[in-house]
This record gives structure tokens, C-alpha cells and sequence, in this order.
């Protein structure tokens, strides 16, 4: 029997959680024995191949591409998981969601103290995607089923939830890696 | 100009003997004679007082009736609960502002008349009804609201628009109030003829331990809602340490389709300061204050001569009835408009010039209440009880009503029947036999206890009304065939959202996304798992919720999940795909694409 697929996405996140998956340092190893990797950045296999067990899901929807991923994903995964806070809830890009978007191209490109822009260029090539009014969690876009919280969750973690659900087995987490402080 | 406030504000609060606990006063006072407490006046009273400024600034920023802006010389507060919609109140409110030329929340140019919403002002049996000032204006049409604001227009003026008085204490001199007292049924508690403090004599010529075995017989539970043993309450308080102790009546009558209290205050008030006074004995205090709430003002000088009638007859103050050592003086704090004080705990803190936050139990108020003391805090209907079952006895008491539940209960009667009003029935009474009694036919949904109660269906209309089956404060809302129940619940959440006071986060925020969630449902992005959702949602909120309002506030939801899961159902469209309905990419990328100048090519329509 072929083995279930996996496959990876990071929208709008900062990779971290992405390198949280690679923490698993030698696990990496089981971990291919039990999975196959299909759409992901880990092997830069840029679009899907068929049908995936599971998703993996990076980052919440700041931009067009975000959500055009995000729904590929749905479409290709029988279970999809937010991984990590920005997943969740939008995480630190959701800091500009009070701030009028108009506001926030310009304090980035503009205005901001730290900014050298001579010719006040705001970038707009066609190719760069269009942003989006405000971050939204990925829940807010398509059905989740599973979430794991933590920024980044641990690399136990990520472990522990994909053992078991590739098991078939209900996920216990022990305190140490559900606890935030 | 700015010398006279400082002296105004002097004043006031010498007024009220420099006492920080009486802020509540000072700011109303301030409120009353400027429209406002300012920026400035926040200063002088907070250096008057000798406090911070910001305790002073958290009690304005609090109520609904303060403002640190200046409102109008008139305002008029348009009462929007449910039942004032269902009676017209939409057109009521577009009349006042055609005619006023500004919308909801706005003053008029000349800085005459703020037009505003206020929730339930206690006269949804005489809906759409309207404060203006303190002022009440019931039965309002789209013409009325054209010929009050044409009137106000001349002399701005609400007392010379007054057209003619309600039944009763309504048209006493100091009341004179359009208000009606709506009392369809008496029954033999609250409305009966009896012997005027004929309890407070008894219970004199008992000891204080006898008085509350009595109300322990009786087997009273309070009637405000939540249902706790009065004589227990009253031991505990009369038990607990302390040399000061005291009786606080909860006049705060909120809850929306609720207005039994108002009657009382108008017609049976001797009944009420009788069985406050009797707490007073029975617990061993000799302060009671009588919490009554901003929207019933109109009765605040009617109740303060009355009071005053009883200290001169000797029912109140030293030696009362003659009997020495026994003292006990009751005083009014007016509130300004927060649901949330209703609460008990939120309602000492008001008490205490606080904001009306709840404070965390334990210590509950019969150990640690008003001012550190152990105090009781029960309804207006329960001290009315009190003082009859004194009167007559407990065992005279428990003969009515049912098993469980003793006595009779008000009912305050609103929405789809023929005869609104105060309706005083023994407990378990079948919510058929009321319905038959108000005059409802054709009814979809029954709101009993107000929107922190339950929505039932016919299929429960069988049930009975008690302490055991279905509680209520006393509001009954009838809602007939063609009401849609899911908006009604989602209106009822925004109330709860404006009112929570904004200390648990689970009430706070999660009454914000349940109402939220419906909305989707009710507009047709709704699928099966969202009620799963609201379900689960709505028992964390009140599971993680300190007082009264987060623990009931999910009801309107929780209650229609369970009772007209059909009309959710109805609602629900298949989706297969997974997306969330609720997310519209379309406007999502409207920001987007116009700072870009161009239109997304991956979602093009």
C-alpha cells in the first residue's frame, strides 16, 4: 500500500514553524518511512500531485495567494491542521488589522522612520499579490480540523500530533508541550 | 462660567457630606445641572472629594446616563428593547429624527435636544415608550413623536407636554407620570387589601430569630430571579461578624421585558419599606438603602416624601414604633443606567460611588457586602413578601403557590397578547393557563425570565412556572406566529454585548462572537458545525464568567439551540468544499485593489 501524503504550506508566517518541523532532527528519518512528502517547501515541489492525507498549515491569509493556497489545500487534504498562532489567529501580521491598510503601505514604504525611498515608490508590480484588507486566520477562509497553538509549537509537538493521527491514535500531549510561558 | 461650576460642584458635594461612597450622587447631581461632567468638572470633583481623578473618570466613562460631553438641555431617550420594535419603534425613531433633522446619538445644532437609545426602560406593556429626561412617554407613535419634538421646539419644555396621567400613584403630585400601572391581576400577596404594617408590628413583637425562622418557614426564595432562600440569605447575614450591617434593596429592575418592580415602587411601596424594615430588625441593621434605578427618577421625589411620611409617623428612624434601640433609616441611591446593576455584588459596588463592577464571591455580601459589611441584598418583590408572610404566616403563605415554590409570583406580561401588563399569579401556573389569561393566541415562542431566561416552544407550553420548572425574574415575552426568533435572539446579544461590563474575558469577547456566529447563520453562511460552536461557546461563557450577566448571557442562543433547532436548520446550505461562507474574497481585496489601481487576476468575479 502506497503511504499516506503529507504536504506543507507557510502563508503569511515567518517560517518558524516550518523549521520547528525540522527540530525533529533524527525523527526525520521515521518520518519519511511513515509519510511521503507532496506539496511542500521542504522539497520544493510547488503544486499538488494528487490527494494528501494531511495538511500543514503556516501563517494566516494576508494577501490573494495566501487564500489561493489555503483553498488548494482544502481541496487536497482530508485533514487540515493551522500550526502555530499565526494559523490560528493571525499571529503578529494581524497587528496591522486596526490600522487602515492605506495607513500601513504607508508608514512600511513611506513615511516610517527607518525608511530610505527616495522616489517614493510603493511597490505594485502585477506579479506581486495582491494584499488583502486585514490578516485572517485560516479558519476564517476554510474549514479547519485541527489546530496546534504555540509560536512555534515545539517540534515534540508537531511530532507527537503527526504520530498519532497517522496512527490513528487520539493525540495526548503531555503539559510540557501544551503550555505557553 | 468656570467659577460657577466650581461652586456648583463645591456644593454638590458638601451636599453630600464630602463622602467619597456618594460619587454615584455627586455625578448625577453634576449631570443633572450642566448635561455633562466635563473634563474640568471630573478635576474639581475628584480635589472636592479628595480622590483621583480617574476613580471619578471610571464611574462617568461607566453609566450610560453620565457623559463627559455635553448632551442636549433635553434628551430623549428612545427605549429599543424587543417589544418596543415589535410595537413600532423603528418608525417612532424615524419620525424623531426627521423632525429633529439628526440621527440617533446625535444633539442638535443649537445644543437643544440629544436624540439617543436606551435599552428597556421598564414600560414594554406600553411600548414604544421614551424617557425625556426623566420624563416618561409611553404609547408612541410616528404623530406623537412629530408633536413632542414640535412642542419641545417652542419652549423645550418635556413636563409642559404633558398630556394626562396614568391610573393611581401616577397622577400624585410628585410623581405625575403618563405611566400606567397596568396591574390586569391581583392576587393575594403583593395586591391584597391587608393591615398597613401589620407585619412590621408582628414582627416587632417577635425577636429578630423568630422573624427570620418565619421567612425560613415560608419557604421564600428570592424573586428576582436566581431563586436563593431569603431566610437563609438572612441568617447568614445576621450571623456574620460585623457591628454595622445592612439591608439593600434591589430596585434595579433591567431586564429587558421586566417592569413588575415600577408597579410596586408606584402602589405598594409601604409594603416595600415594611419589609425592609423588617430585614433591618431581623438582621440587626439600622441602614437600608433602596437601589433604584435612573429610568424610574420620575418616582425618586414621590419615594423620598414617602419615606419622610413614615420617619414622622415613627415607622422609620429612632425607636421605631416606640420600641427602643430598634433603629432604622432607609436612603435612596439612584443609579445611571447599567444593566449590570442589577447584579448584586455590581450594585453595592454602585452603592459605594464604584463603577458597577461585580465583585469576585466569596466573600459573599452576607459576609463582606456594602462597604465591608455584611449586607442582604434582595428584590423589591421578596421584602413585599416578607412583610405579608409576617403578617399572616408562614403557614398561610405556603398554602399558595406550589410545592417547591410558595406564594404567588408578578409576572410582567409583554409582546403578541391582547392585555399586557402586571399579572399576580401563585407559582405553578402551566405557561398555557397564562397564555390563555394575556389574551395570546397563535403564539411561536415564549420568553420567560428575559433574555437571561429561556425561549420555550409550544411543546412546553405545559410547563409550569416555579422555581422547579421554569424560573423567571418575572418577564414574560410572547411572541406570536410570524416573529423570527433567531433575530430576536441575535438582537437580545447585542444587548448583552453593550451591557457586559467587560471584566471576564469570556463574556466580554465570547458573547461578541456568538452574536457574530448567528449573525452568519441568520444571514444564510451558516453550516451545522456552528451550532456545535455556539454550544460550546456559550458554556465556556458561562462557566467562565464571575457574575450573573456572563452566566446567563448565552441563554438567548443556548435556549433557541435547544427549542427551535428547526429554525437554525432551515438555515443551513450544504458545503461540501470546505470553504467558510463567511469569508467574501471579493471584499476582502477591496482595500487592495484600489491602492494598487489594478484588479486581481486570480479572482476575477
Amino acid at each position: 500500500m502506497d503511504k499516506p501524503k503529507i504536504a506543507t504550506a507557510s502563508l503569511a508566517g515567518c517560517f518558524g514553524c516550518h523549521m520547528s518541523l525540522l527540530d525533529i532532527d533524527e525523527r526525520i528519518l521515521k518520518l519519511v518511512e511513515l509519510v511521503d512528502f507532496d506539496k511542500s517547501p521542504i522539497n520544493d515541489i510547488k503544486e499538488f500531485t494528487g490527494q494528501c492525507l494531511v495538511g500543514l498549515i503556516e501563517g494566516g491569509c494576508c494577501n490573494e495567494e495566501n487564500v489561493r493556497v489555503l483553498r488548494d489545500f482544502r481541496k487536497h487534504c482530508d485533514i487540515l491542521i493551522s500550526v502555530g498562532d499565526c494559523a490560528i489567529t493571525g499571529g503578529i501580521p494581524a497587528m496591522r488589522n486596526g490600522i487602515p491598510l492605506e495607513e500601513c503601505m504607508n508608514e512600511a514604504y513611506l513615511s516610517g522612520p527607518t525608511v530610505y525611498n527616495p522616489n517614493k515608490i510603493i511597490p505594485n508590480d502585477k506579479e506581486i499579490p495582491l494584499i488583502l484588507n486585514k490578516v485572517f486566520p485560516c479558519h476564517e477562509v476554510v474549514k479547519i480540523d485541527y489546530y496546534l497553538p504555540g509560536c512555534p509549537p515545539s517540534a515534540d509537538t508537531l511530532w507527537e500530533a503527526l504520530v498519532a493521527l497517522l496512527n490513528n491514535k487520539p493525540l495526548d500531549l503531555p503539559y510540557e508541550l501544551i503550555k505557553y510561558d | 462660567m468656570s467659577k460657577s461650576l466650581e461652586q456648583v460642584i463645591k456644593d454638590i458635594c458638601e451636599e453630600c457630606g464630602k463622602d467619597r461612597a456618594r460619587l454615584m450622587d455627586v455625578v448625577n447631581a453634576v449631570q443633572k445641572e450642566f448635561g455633562a461632567v466635563s473634563s474640568q468638572a471630573m478635576d474639581l470633583i475628584a480635589k472636592e472629594l479628595d480622590i483621583h481623578r480617574v476613580e471619578v473618570e471610571s464611574v462617568v466613562s461607566f453609566y450610560a446616563f453620565l457623559s463627559p460631553e455635553t448632551k442636549g438641555e433635553v434628551v430623549i431617550r428612545l427605549c429599543n428593547d424587543i417589544v418596543d420594535k415589535m410595537r413600532g419603534v423603528d418608525s417612532v425613531a424615524k419620525a424623531f429624527e426627521q423632525e429633529l433633522g439628526i440621527g440617533m446619538g446625535e444633539t442638535t445644532a443649537d445644543g437643544k435636544i440629544t436624540l439617543e437609545y436606551t435599552p428597556c426602560i421598564g414600560m414594554c406593556d406600553q411600548a414604544p415608550a421614551a424617557l425625556i429626561n426623566d420624563m416618561v412617554f409611553t404609547y408612541l407613535s410616528s404623530d406623537k413623536a412629530r408633536e413632542i419634538v414640535k412642542e419641545l421646539k417652542k419652549h423645550n419644555d418635556p413636563k409642559k407636554i404633558f398630556a394626562r396621567s396614568g391610573d393611581g400613584n401616577n397622577a400624585h403630585a410628585l410623581v405625575r407620570s403618563m405611566v400606567h400601572n397596568g396591574v390586569r391581576k391581583k392576587g393575594p400577596v403583593i395586591f391584597a387589601q391587608r393591615e398597613e404594617n401589620g407585619g412590621l408590628k408582628k414582627a416587632l413583637s417577635m425577636s429578630p430569630v423568630e422573624v427570620i425562622h418565619e421567612v425560613k418557614n415560608a419557604r421564600l426564595r428570592g424573586r428576582g430571579g436566581a431563586g436563593f432562600p431569603t431566610g437563609m440569605k438572612w441568617e447568614f447575614t445576621r450571623a456574620a461578624d460585623g457591628d454595622k450591617k445592612y439591608v439593600i434593596c434591589n430596585a434595579d429592575e433591567g431586564e429587558p421585558g421586566t417592569f413588575k418592580d415600577r408597579v410596586i415602587l408606584t402602589e405598594q411601596y409601604e409594603l416595600l419599606f415594611e419589609g425592609m424594615t423588617i430585614g433591618g430588625y431581623a438582621i440587626g441593621s439600622d441602614e437600608g438603602i433602596l437601589y433604584l434605578r435612573a429610568e424610574y427618577a420620575y418616582l425618586y421625589p414621590f419615594l423620598q416624601e414617602m419615606l419622610k411620611q413614615r420617619r414622622e409617623k415613627g415607622l422609620l428612624g429612632k425607636d421605631i414604633s416606640g420600641k427602643t434601640g430598634i433603629n432604622f433609616d432607609i436612603r435612596i441611591q439612584l443609579g445611571a443606567g447599567a444593566y449590570i446593576c442589577g447584579e448584586e455584588t455590581s450594585l453595592i459596588s454602585s452603592c459605594e460611588g464604584l463603577r458597577g463592577d461585580p465583585k469576585t464571591r466569596p466573600p459573599f455580601p452576607a459576609q463582606k457586602g456594602y462597604s465591608g459589611s455584611p449586607t442582604t441584598v434582595n428584590n423589591v418583590e421578596t421584602f413585599c413578601c416578607v412583610a405579608r408572610i409576617i403578617e399572616k404566616g408562614a403557614a398561610w403563605f405556603t398554602e399558595i403557590g406550589s410545592q417547591g415554590s410558595p406564594g404567588t409570583k408578578l409576572l410582567s406580561v409583554s409582546g403578541d397578547c391582547a392585555s399586557p401588563g402586571v399579572y399576580e399569579l401563585p407559582f405553578g401556573v402551566t405557561v398555557k393557563d397564562l397564555l390563555q389569561e394575556v389574551g395570546a393566541e397563535d403564539v411561536r415562542a415564549v420568553l420567560v425570565g428575559g433574555p437571561s431566561g429561556q425561549f420555550i416552544g409550544p411543546e412546553m407550553f405545559d410547563k409550569t412556572i416555579c422555581y422547579d420548572d421554569i424560573p423567571t425574574g418575572g418577564a414574560v415575552v410572547v411572541f406570536g406566529r410570524d416573529r423570527d426568533i433567531l433575530k430576536t435572539a441575535s438582537e437580545y446579544m447585542e444587548f448583552f454585548v453593550e451591557e457586559s461590563c467587560g471584566y471576564c474575558t469570556p463574556c466580554r469577547v465570547g458573547n461578541v462572537l456568538m452574536k457574530q456566529r448567528l449573525d452568519d447563520i441568520i444571514a444564510g453562511k451558516g453550516e451545522p458545525a456552528d451550532l456545535d460552536y455556539l454550544q460550546e461557546l456559550g458554556e465556556t461563557t458561562k462557566l467562565g464568567s464571575r457574575c450573573g450577566l456572563g452566566q446567563t448571557s448565552p441563554n438567548p442562543i443556548l435556549s433557541t439551540i435547544k427549542n427551535f433547532r428547526p429554525d437554525y436548520e432551515k438555515l443551513f446550505k450544504e458545503n461540501e468544499e470546505g470553504m467558510n461562507p463567511t469569508f467574501d474574497i471579493k471584499s476582502a481585496l477591496s482595500d487592495g485593489e484600489g491602492i494598487a489601481g489594478r484588479k486581481s487576476v486570480i479572482y476575477t468575479e
